[in-house]
């Protein structure tokens, strides 16, 4: 207990006075996210709207597909970029395993598929309310896409996020592609795992408060957005 | 508007519509010309607005065929609008409501703010401008449902139950603003389950039953006497919706 005590001191001192290596170590971890989950946005955005919208042969099997890659286990995720990756895989030659880049490219793939699959049900719930209308007054497809993205926004704005906090609390995928190297591809994750394993509970534990405050913040900013929008859209 | 010639007049030809196996409408021929004031009454699930929604082009008849005549190779739809039931306003201001629909129409930018602010005058929206639609009370919702298709100056405007939900008073507003617009040239076509409102709004009454039309005629004749028996039932308040099944047509 008196060793929990002094480690959570310890790690309060270590955030407070803002310790280099913590900062490097946060800065890389939402750099990687962030860059991962705007890609991410950009790719899943378009297509849950598309699978929500349009009728293609095999639609549902695309809908189906979408919600089981949400739940996929970011060790597989990161075992499959590692093995593309890899010096002997198909994109070896790019020297990409173990840099930030490639924890990017595997956040992207673990959170592709919330964004799309979480896009595809506001979208399609909205097109059920607006089809009619919309058709009414003459919208063509990509109009009427358009039109559901906007007033869609605070609900897809939270599946983003949902996207962000996905990507910035997972270690698996990260620590197979990335490494965990020090001024590397350290990021806090994968530092907390090494630390504790270590038995540095202060830098574990700092970085540990860090990352339950930035998934209260964003959950939070979700939840206020949320509130937001449903006020300004009540009934 | 008056410059350009109109669509109509609007003719179904033994229009058929069935989903699954179930047939909804039943070889359905009428004729709408413009200018009047077409009231389709008839008792719940009759199939008024799956008529309604054939007219408007939302679906497409399983038989029969449905001719605009005046359409001389236009889109007819773009002379149209429609007010549905539930009004569905987007996620934006009363007048953004609006001006989303005019740029639908490619009306130009320069031209939409007096366009709004006329529909919104004329039906009482003025102060409601910039709020959310979505916050607007349902009576309010559907005068900017109205106001939105009025804003497009449409040659026939659909109105689907257009104050099922609304008191008398709502309903008072909503019946004024129906009334301008067809003063100002607008061919109405409505459904309505609210015998006093077909009275008090309708040129030429249908009498739909089970997807049937049964008769159409000028207002006065109807409300004089229906010369369908289930008509006159139905203006007797007989024809209620757990006898239809006992009710065989003529
Ligand atoms: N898309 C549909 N698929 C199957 N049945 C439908 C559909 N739309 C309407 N119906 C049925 O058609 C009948 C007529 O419906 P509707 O036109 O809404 O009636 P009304 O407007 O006169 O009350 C009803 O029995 C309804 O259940
Ligand atoms: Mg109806």
């Amino acid at each position: 207990m008196t060793d929990f005590g002094s480690a959570l001191a310890a790690a309060f001192s270590l955030v407070i006075h803002l310790d280099r290596d913590l900062g490097e170590i946060v800065l890389l971890s939402l750099r990687v996210s962030v860059i991962a989950v705007f890609v991410a946005a950009l790719i899943g955005l378009p297509i849950g709207a598309a699978v929500a919208l349009f009728r293609f042969p095999g639609r549902t099997v695309v809908a189906v597909i979408l919600n089981a890659l949400m739940g996929l286990p970011p060790v597989v995720v990161g075992l499959i970029v590692y093995l593309l990756l890899s010096r002997a895989g198909p994109f070896g030659v790019l020297g990409l395993l173990f840099t930030p880049t490639a924890m990017v490219i595997a956040q992207i793939l673990l959170v592709t598929p919330i964004i799309a699959a979480l896009t595809r049900q506001v979208i399609e719930d909205l097109w059920v309310e607006y089809e009619e209308q919309l058709r009414s007054l003459g919208a063509k497809p990509r109009r009427a896409l358009a039109t559901l993205l906007w007033d869609g926004r605070f609900s897809l704005l939270t599946a983003v996020l949902a996207g962000f906090g996905r990507a910035s609390a997972e270690v698996g995928a990260v620590m197979i592609v990335g490494g965990n190297i020090d001024h590397v591809t350290r990021v806090m994750t994968t530092a907390i795992a090494l630390e504790v394993s270590k038995g540095d509970l202060a830098l574990a534990l700092g970085l540990g408060i860090i990352l339950v405050v930035l998934s209260i913040a964003v959950n939070g900013a979700a939840f206020v957005l949320k509130g937001t929008a449903e006020r300004g859209q009540a009934r | 508007m008056t410059a350009e010639r109109s669509i109509l007049p609007l003719e179904l030809r033994q229009v058929g519509f069935s989903a699954g196996r179930k047939l909804l409408i039943k070889e359905l021929s009428c004729t709408f010309s413009a200018n009047s004031r077409s009231v389709i009454i008839g008792p719940n699930g009759a199939g008024k607005s799956l008529l309604l929604r054939l007219c408007h082009g939302l679906l497409a008849p399983s038989a029969g065929s449905i001719v605009w005549h005046g359409a001389a190779g236009r889109e007819p739809s773009f002379y149209q609008a429609m007010v549905f039931q539930r009004p569905v306003m987007l996620r934006r201001s009363v007048a953004a409501n609006i001006n989303f629909a005019l740029s639908l129409r490619r009306v130009p930018r320069g031209a939409r703010p007096a366009l709004i602010r006329d529909a919104l005058k004329r039906t009482g929206l003025s102060r409601f401008a910039r709020h959310q639609a979505r916050v607007l009370s349902i009576g309010e919702q559907q005068r900017l449902a109205l106001a939105r298709s009025w804003a497009l100056r449409p040659q026939v405007l659909f109105l689907d139950e257009p104050t099922a939900s609304l008191d008398p008073s709502a309903t008072h507003v909503i019946e004024e603003v129906i009334d301008a617009i067809h003063r100002a040239g607008t061919k109405v076509i409505m459904t309505t389950h609210d015998l006093g409102q077909a009275r008090r709004l309708a040129d030429e009454v249908l009498f739909l039953h089970r997807g049937r039309l049964l008769e159409m005629a000028p207002s006065e004749a109807f409300f004089a006497g229906p010369r369908n028996d289930l008509a006159q039932a139905f203006l007797r308040g007989e024809l209620l919706w757990w006898q239809r099944r006992e009710l065989t047509p003529p």
